[in-house]
Order: C-alpha cells, then sequence, then structure tokens
C-alpha cells in the first residue's frame, strides 16, 4: 500500500448550516450535488431531447427525400417551405445534432453530472476543491448552451458546417448561409464552452488528487473516480487546443487574418487570403477531437465498471488492469488524431505512422471488454436497469470498436472515409455507449441524487425497446456505408447509384423514430419519480462506495459528523469470510484479512 | 422486396408491442414492488438476454441478405483494387470471428449467471495469465493487420513516376467538377485561382501565357483509358472537397491553396463493367425500384431507367448543394479515348478575347 494521503483536514469544516435562500440553493449553488442536477436537467435531459429530436428529424427526411411533412413546417419554420426540408438546414441540423450531442450532452452533460455527484462522494470530501468555480463552470455552460440554441433565431440559420467546422466553408459566409452570425455564435458559444469545461476539469483533478478521505489511496478508488479524473485529465490537454483554432478561426473571419486561407476565388471574386492552410485547422481540430471520444467515453466506462461489479456482486475483474488500460487510452488518445485525416493531402508517410498508433488503442479497448465480460463469469447478476444498460454498453463498444480496425487502416480508410460506415462506427462506439452510460448512471444513483427510486419496469421496457432500436438503426448503417454512400448527404435521390439502399433507409428511420418515442417512457419515469417515486432506502443496492453512507437526505458538507474513513478497495464483493455479499469500504479489515488485489 | 421489408417492419414492431404489453403487466403485478430486482426480473432479463443475442445475429443475417453485395469490397475497377478488398475482407472475417464470440460470451454469461437470492458470486478478482492471453492476441492480430495495412497504403500512395502516368487535375468548386488534361505533352499548365478571368472563359485559372497549358483540354466528363496508370493532382478554388471514385477505391480531398495527388490504373472498362452480372443484377433490382417511383422520378426530370456508369461523388461537406455534386467517369479503350480526345478544344482555342 502506497503512503496514504492524510487528508482529512476539511473533518472539522464547518458543518454548521449557513442560511440558505431559494437563490443560493437551488440556482447558484455551490453545492456539487445541486449542480449534478442543474447540469442533469440541462446537458443531458434538456440539450438531449433537442439533440435526439434533431435526430430525427435528419432520419424523416433519410428515409422520404424531400417530401412534405407536416412536422417538418410545425417545427422548422420558415426552413421547411410548404413542408419540404431545405438542404441548408439539413446540413444545419446535421452540425447542429452533432455539437449538441458530442460536447453538451455527452461531454458537460456526463462529466458535469456524474463527476460533480460522485468525486466528492465517493472520495470522501465535503464539496468540489472549489465550489465558486464549480458554479461559475455550470453558468458557463448554461451561457453556451442559450447561446447555440439562440443561433437557430439568426436570419441566415445556424452553423451547418458540419460539427468539425472545417474552414474555408465555416469561414466564408459567401459559401454558405450558415458561415455568418450563426457560425459567429458557434464559435462563441463553444469558447464560453470550453472555458467552463476547463474550470470543471481543473476542479476535478485538484479535488481527485487533494480531498481524498484518510485511507483513500489511489489504488483504492472505484474505477469511477480513476475515469473521471483521467477524463478530466484529457480534458485539460486538449481542450485549449480547439480554443486556439476556434480562436483563430474568428481572426480569420472577422479581422482579416490568413491561418487557415489561401487561395480563393468565390461567387466571382479573389478573396485576399494567402498563405493560410485548412490541413493547419484539421490538425488542431482533430487535437482535440480524437481525445474527445475519450473524454466522451471513458467516464461512461468508469460508471459501466462500477455498475457491473456491483451488479454481479463480484470484484471488477483485473482492477489493476483496468486503471492501466485506462492510462493507456488516455495517452494514446492524443497521439492518434491523424486518423481522421489520412486523405486530407497530408503526407503519406505520417498516415503510416497514425494508422500505427490509432491499431494500438484496441489493445487495452480489448481488456477492458473481456475484464468487463469476465467480471460477469460466475457473477449473482442482479438485473437492475442500470445493469441492463451498462451490459448494453459493453456491447454496443465491442460492435462499434471492432469496425474502428478498419477505419483505423489507412489503406481501407482512402474507401471507406466519410460513408456511412464512418457515421454507423461513431454513433455505436461513443455515441450509443456514452448514452448507455449516461441512462446506465442515472437509474443507479437516481435513489443518490433525488432520495427516491425509479420505476424499474418502466426501465426494462426502456432499455429493451432502446437496445433493438440503436441496433437497428446502426448495424445496416454499416452496410450502406459499404455501397459507398457518403455522409452528409441531403439526399441520394438525384442519381441512381444509391437507389437500392432506400429501403434499407426507410427501415433505419423506423427504428429510429421507435427508439426515440421509447425515450419519452424515461422522461416519464424520471420525473414522475422524482416527485411519487418511492423513497429509497440508504444503500439500495447494497454497494461497497462511499457515497452510500451519506444520508438520503442531502446535506451539505455530505456526512454529518467526521467523513468516514476507508480501509480497503471497493470492490470486496461475496469476499470469503464476510456474511453479506459486500463490505463497504468504511468497513474496517478484520484480524488477518488480506486485501486479495495487491 | 418491398413487401417484404414492411413485413419484417411490422414483425419488429410487433415484437416491440409485444414486450411493452409484458412489462407493463408486470409493472402492474409489482405494485409493491421495491424497484429493485428481484428473482423474477433477473430470471426474465437473463432470457431476454440470450434473445437479444439472437437478435444481433438475426440483424447481422438480415443485413447480408438484404444489403451483402458491399460495392466497396467486390468488383473494384482499378489495379491496386483488389489489394484493398482483400485487405478489407480478411479484416471483416477477423471483426465478425470476434463480434460473434464476444457478444455470445456477453450475453450468455448474462443469462447463465442471472442473479438467485441467496446465491454467492465467485470472489475472482485477478488473474495474471488471463489478462496477459487477452492482451496478447490483439497485440498478435493487430500487429498482422498493421504490417499488411501499412505495405498496401504504402503500395498505394507511392507515385510511380517511372510508368508514365496521364496527368489529370481534378477540378473542384461549388457545386461541380471540371477535368483537365495535360495534353499532347502530357505536363499541366501552370495555375491559380488568382488567374481566373471569367470574361475570357479561364475559368480555372490557367496561366495563359504558359507554353504548357495551351494544349490543355478542360472537360466536365472525366475521361480514362483502360490500363493506362492516371496521376490526379487535385484542387479546389473555394472550399474543401473530396474527391471519392468509390469503384476505384480511390479518395483524396481537395484542398484551396495547395494541390494533392492520388493515382491510379483503371484495369475495366465502363462497357465491360455493364456487362459484369453482379453490376447486372444489381442494375436490374435499381431499375424495378425506379418503375415503381415512376410519377415521381419523372416528374423531377430524371431518365427513368439506370445504366451503370462510374461516378466522381464529392465527399467532404461543401455547402448547400453537396450531394448534388457529380461527375461521370468513362472508362474507355485506348482508340475510343484518343478520337474522344481529339474532338476536345484545346485552352488556347477555348479563350475568348
Amino acid at each position: 500500500m502506497s503512503a496514504t494521503v492524510d487528508t482529512h483536514v476539511h473533518d472539522d469544516h464547518d458543518v454548521h448550516h449557513h442560511k440558505e435562500t431559494f437563490v443560493t440553493k437551488y440556482i447558484f449553488s455551490q453545492d456539487h450535488k445541486m449542480i449534478a442536477k442543474q447540469y442533469l436537467i440541462t446537458g443531458v435531459i434538456v440539450m438531449g431531447i433537442i439533440g435526439i429530436l434533431m435526430s430525427l428529424l435528419m432520419r424523416i427526411q433519410l428515409a422520404w427525400p424531400e417530401k412534405p411533412n407536416a412536422l417538418f413546417e410545425a417545427l422548422l419554420g420558415k426552413w421547411a417551405p410548404g413542408g419540404v426540408m431545405d438542404a441548408d438546414i439539413y446540413l444545419a441540423l446535421v452540425t447542429i445534432h452533432g455539437t449538441i450531442m458530442v460536447f453538451f450532452v455527452l461531454t458537460a452533460g456526463l462529466s458535469g453530472t456524474f463527476s460533480n455527484l460522485l468525486i466528492p462522494l465517493q472520495i470522501g470530501a465535503r464539496d468540489m476543491a472549489s465550489g465558486f468555480l464549480n458554479m461559475i463552470s455550470y453558468w458557463l455552460f448554461f451561457i453556451s448552451c442559450v447561446i447555440m440554441i439562440a443561433s437557430f433565431f439568426v436570419e441566415a440559420g445556424p452553423a451547418a458546417a458540419g460539427w468539425t467546422i472545417y474552414p474555408p466553408l465555416s469561414a466564408l459566409p459567401l459559401a454558405q448561409g450558415g458561415s455568418g452570425m450563426g457560425m459567429t455564435l458557434w464559435l462563441v458559444s463553444m469558447a464560453i464552452f470550453i472555458a467552463s469545461s476547463l474550470l470543471g476539469s481543473l476542479n476535478y483533478i485538484v479535488t481527485v488528487i487533494n480531498l481524498r478521505t484518510k485511507g483513500m489511496s489511489m489504488t483504492r478508488l472505484p474505477l469511477t473516480i480513476w475515469a473521471f479524473f483521467v477524463t478530466a485529465i484529457i480534458g485539460v490537454i486538449s481542450f485549449p487546443v480547439l480554443l486556439s483554432a476556434a480562436l483563430l478561426l474568428i481572426m480569420d473571419r472577422s479581422f482579416g487574418t490568413s491561418f487557415f486561407l489561401s487561395d480563393i476565388f468565390i461567387q466571382g471574386e479573389v478573396l485576399h487570403y494567402q498563405g493560410g492552410s485548412p490541413v493547419l485547422f484539421e490538425h488542431l481540430f482533430w487535437f482535440l477531437g480524437h481525445p474527445e471520444v475519450y473524454i466522451v467515453l471513458l467516464p461512461a466506462l468508469g460508471i459501466t465498471s462500477e455498475i457491473i461489479a456491483t451488479n454481479s456482486r463480484k470484484p471488477i475483474f483485473g482492477y489493476r488492469a483496468m486503471v492501466a488500460s485506462i492510462l493507456a487510452i488516455a495517452f494514446l488518445s492524443t497521439i492518434v488524431w491523424g486518423h481522421h485525416m489520412f486523405i486530407s493531402g497530408m503526407n503519406p508517410f505520417l498516415g503510416s505512422v497514425f494508422t500505427f498508433t490509432t491499431l494500438l488503442i484496441a489493445i487495452p479497448s480489448a481488456v477492458k471488454a473481456f475484464n468487463y465480460i469476465t467480471t460477469l463469469w460466475k457473477g449473482n447478476l442482479q438485473m437492475n436497469p442500470a445493469m441492463l444498460f451498462s451490459i448494453g454498453l459493453v456491447s454496443t463498444f465491442i460492435t462499434g470498436g471492432l469496425t474502428g480496425i478498419i477505419l483505423g487502416d489507412s489503406a481501407l480508410d482512402i474507401n471507406v472515409h466519410d460513408t456511412y460506415f464512418v457515421v454507423a462506427h461513431f454513433h455505436l462506439v461513443m455515441g450509443i455507449s456514452a448514452l448507455y452510460g449516461v441512462f446506465a448512471g442515472v437509474y443507479h444513483w437516481f435513489p443518490r441524487m433525488f432520495g427516491r427510486m425509479m420505476n424499474k419496469n418502466l426501465g426494462y421496457l426502456h432499455f429493451w425497446v432502446t437496445a433493438i432500436c440503436a441496433y437497428g438503426v446502426f448495424f445496416p448503417m454499416h452496410f450502406i456505408g459499404m455501397a459507398g454512400l457518403p455522409r452528409r448527404y441531403y439526399t441520394n435521390s438525384n442519381f441512381p447509384l444509391f437507389d437500392d439502399t432506400t429501403n434499407a433507409q426507410v427501415v433505419i428511420t423506423m427504428f429510429a423514430l421507435v427508439g426515440g418515442l421509447v425515450q419519452l417512457v424515461f422522461l416519464y419515469n424520471f420525473f414522475m419519480s422524482i416527485f411519487y417515486g418511492k423513497k429509497a432506502e440508504q444503500n439500495p443496492w447494497k454497494s461497497n462506495t462511499l457515497e452510500w453512507t451519506a444520508p438520503v437526505k442531502h446535506i451539505h458538507g455530505n456526512w454529518p459528523g467526521k467523513i468516514p474513513h476507508v480501509y480497503r478497495w471497493s470492490y470486496d464483493y461475496s469476499k470469503p469470510g464476510h456474511d453479506e455479499d459486500f463490505v463497504p469500504q468504511n468497513v474496517p479489515m478484520k484480524e488477518g484479512e488480506e486485501e486479495l488485489h495487491h | 422486396m418491398t413487401a417484404l421489408l414492411t413485413v419484417l417492419i411490422v414483425l419488429f414492431v410487433a415484437v416491440a408491442l409485444w414486450q411493452m404489453v409484458k412489462i407493463f403487466d408486470l409493472a402492474q403485478v409489482g405494485a409493491s414492488n421495491t424497484q429493485i430486482a428481484d428473482d423474477k426480473d433477473n430470471r426474465i432479463n437473463g432470457y431476454l438476454m440470450l434473445g437479444f443475442l439472437v437478435f444481433i445475429y438475426a440483424i447481422t443475417i438480415v443485413s447480408f441478405i438484404y444489403l451483402g453485395d458491399l460495392p466497396l469490397v467486390s468488383n473494384s475497377a482499378s489495379e491496386h483494387g483488389p489489394e484493398i478488398d482483400n485487405l478489407l475482407i480478411i479484416s471483416l472475417v477477423v471483426i465478425f470471428i470476434v463480434q460473434i464470440v464476444t457478444q455470445f460470451l456477453l450475453h450468455y454469461f448474462a443469462y447463465k449467471y442471472k442473479g438467485e437470492k441467496g446465491k454467492k458470486a465467485l470472489f475472482y478478482a485477478d488473474n495474471n495469465t488471463l489478462e496477459a492471453v487477452w492482451t496478447g492476441i490483439p497485440v498478435i492480430v493487430l500487429a498482422g493487420l498493421i504490417i499488411y495495412g501499412l505495405f498496401t497504403w504504402n503500395d498505394i500512395m507511392t507515385i510511380d513516376e517511372e510508368s508514365d502516368p496521364m496527368v489529370v487535375e481534378l477540378y473542384a468548386q461549388q457545386f461541380n467538377w471540371k477535368a483537365r488534361y495535360g495534353g499532347d505533352d502530357n505536363v499541366l499548365g501552370k495555375a491559380n485561382v488568382r488567374l481566373i478571368d471569367l470574361d475570357k472563359a479561364n475559368i480555372l485559372g490557367v496561366d495563359e501565357a504558359d507554353p504548357n497549358a495551351q494544349d490543355d483540354v478542360i472537360v466536365t466528363e472525366l475521361h480514362l483509358p483502360v490500363g493506362k496508370p492516371v496521376l490526379f493532382k487535385m484542387r479546389s478554388q473555394d472550399v474543401l472537397h473530396s474527391a471519392y471514385m468509390p469503384h476505384f477505391r480511390a479518395q483524396m480531398n481537395c484542398v484551396p491553396g495547395m494541390v494533392t495527388q492520388f493515382a491510379f490504373t483503371p484495369t475495366v472498362t465502363t462497357e465491360e463493367m455493364r456487362q459484369n452480372p453482379d453490376i447486372q443484377d444489381k442494375v436490374k433490382y435499381i431499375n424495378e425500384l425506379r418503375v415503381e417511383r415512376q410519377a415521381e422520378i419523372e416528374e423531377a426530370g430524371q431518365d427513368l431507367l439506370y445504366e451503370f456508369d462510374y461516378l466522381l461523388l464529392c465527399n467532404k461537406i461543401c455547402g448547400k448543394s453537396h450531394y448534388n455534386m457529380q461527375m461521370k467517369i468513362v472508362v474507355e479503350t485506348q482508340e475510343e479515348f484518343d478520337a474522344w480526345m481529339k474532338e476536345q478544344t484545346t485552352f488556347a482555342n477555348s479563350l475568348l478575347n
């Protein structure tokens, strides 16, 4: 056991309550539990609904291209004259759907909710290192959400250059309506978002390093915390690079510089830009963009590790290998960005290097998948909704991850780059997987957040229909990609080459619509349970981690009296020599008992 | 076909509905339940896990039956095409084996070890041998794929100047393609968008003073002689585009401010490809579908019946009509190509004064 940092200096923190008003308790709260709920409602629920709704609009357009649709007319207004979706707004939907899902829902929503809720509670801290920065972080996030949504209401429409906003398309209002005011708002929103994300990440890192309770060494941390911690580090390393790319793009757009632009003739005129390169932007973007995949995925995997172990009533298999693979993935994630750029015009030799590093990432990923499966082996699986979503996550992580072997291989990428094969791949491996992580987390920690239980049967309904629809949507999509159909096409009905995929498009849209509708079951369950759910016991899932030792009713400072001390790792489930099948971390070792995982 | 698909959809919806009803039934029964899974939940969901495994296999099989002709893996039309196709097929086989086995283990374990009251799980925290095995196996498999992939990549991307390739410029703009041939000297004249002069119809910005430019030929339909190596030089005048020629397993971005390149040798003429039984089946199927939608297609002003042609597609989001930015590619014999080329106007003659 390495040296345990004695961090109980906060034990005698002022536990006496300040007089709280409605504003300090619910709006400008500095309490991590309240901020977690704020992130959940804003990031996951509200932005999630908007993001998913956009995807359904796109699916309807793809299945029945250029057909009038009352839904379009109602929701898109002037961009769907006569109910026929405009091609520009299709690209705007592609762009904002991607931006919202990747950044707002699965970065801020996921990390914001669960890092905030769980880091202090699972490491035994009274709150985040800085409650004030935490509050600022949330409100910056809120402002960036408002700006992003507001971009739908500007004259020429929101940004429509794809979520990757490659210049020159994103830099020139002449190239596309959405590259005017809409893109300005996108960039401003993202700059604020990045500031929010950095404040949050710094807070998580500092809290994990400094505020662990007595006995909580790094090797006793639950894997959730390891995942959140490493995710925050990746965020701090890579998000500033996107900020710099955004700032340089703002300079090019508004102040006439030429960082990313050169030799452009558009709408009958030669522009003054000279000497810049869009490829530079691609490098900067993907230096964040690829680690971003893991910023989205690692917290979901952390949540899954915790939930699978708890509900299998078994220790997570290979704790040290799990930590090592998180670290390996984090490291490798920062040196693989070039696999998004094999055919961007960069030197083919670079392509070789990035193929090598990219395929290496499959190794720690495979280790994680195998370890999850082994954790299930000879377990006593409690099929709670959270468990189902976690098993579902492992399933989509495998299915989606495997096709990465094709996309990461430069020679094969020539052919499938930017086809629907890519869309299928990343939606399964990061979109659906991370979303399952969010759902698993909500079902599992709902009692911790709201003191009530969610309805399990509605949870089962939600999982099974979602699981079927997720595969129904994205599995056939690989095959459409293998037919060579490019992504981001408003319709492919203007030329007959891909006509044989039209039926598949309809089937996919059907699955998407059912899958979208069933999320209403979740929303109903979520909101009804907040008010009418069965009252939760203190430790409903019989879990080992510290958050379940705190009282059901939230109090400022988390624990009345002393913070519990920790004597063991968090995975002593079904340990021989104990009567119960779980031994919480704050239970001292019996005489002669060994910590088996070291 | 459509009828079958409809039946399938109805079937899936029915299954979904059946599940919903079943679960709502459970909700009734469990009025006093704890909201924590009990033995019955574990059992039902355990069986559903098995069912889901079957569903994953089923959707794989159904996808292969209806969409399994995989045009990106079969009937390539370039010299390096089969190399990519082989690598892709090997990768796909590896992926499918791993997918089938791991999904089986995951869902089967979820079923097999479903919880029961009073049962105790095995305390099994670590096993270095197992860890080494499943680190080692991916290392070996991936090493093989990486090496094979890198050789293929190098082979494709190394441009063999010795083979005396025909030089063709692909020029992208919102929202169409042009191709420029080097002419008799096979050398492209210098060009820059700053030299574009619309009044003189110099639309690609070719340097009018460059002697190499005089015999250049600019066209809107790409013709290639079969069996002759072609070196493509890509340019864009406005935003990023990507020249995607799926049948030739070729793609390269067109980047404003720089020239990118890609080379391949077409091996199958358009006419030969039209005679290919796979392609004929595909065309026949597409035409059946098109006849069903006759009114709609004619209203859109398209030809009703489809005849196979190679296409160059834009594959990088480039604005409103991105989806509608193609150029027809015709691969033909050297004689046909020469005859076609003879009819084209050279750059010098195409300028307006």
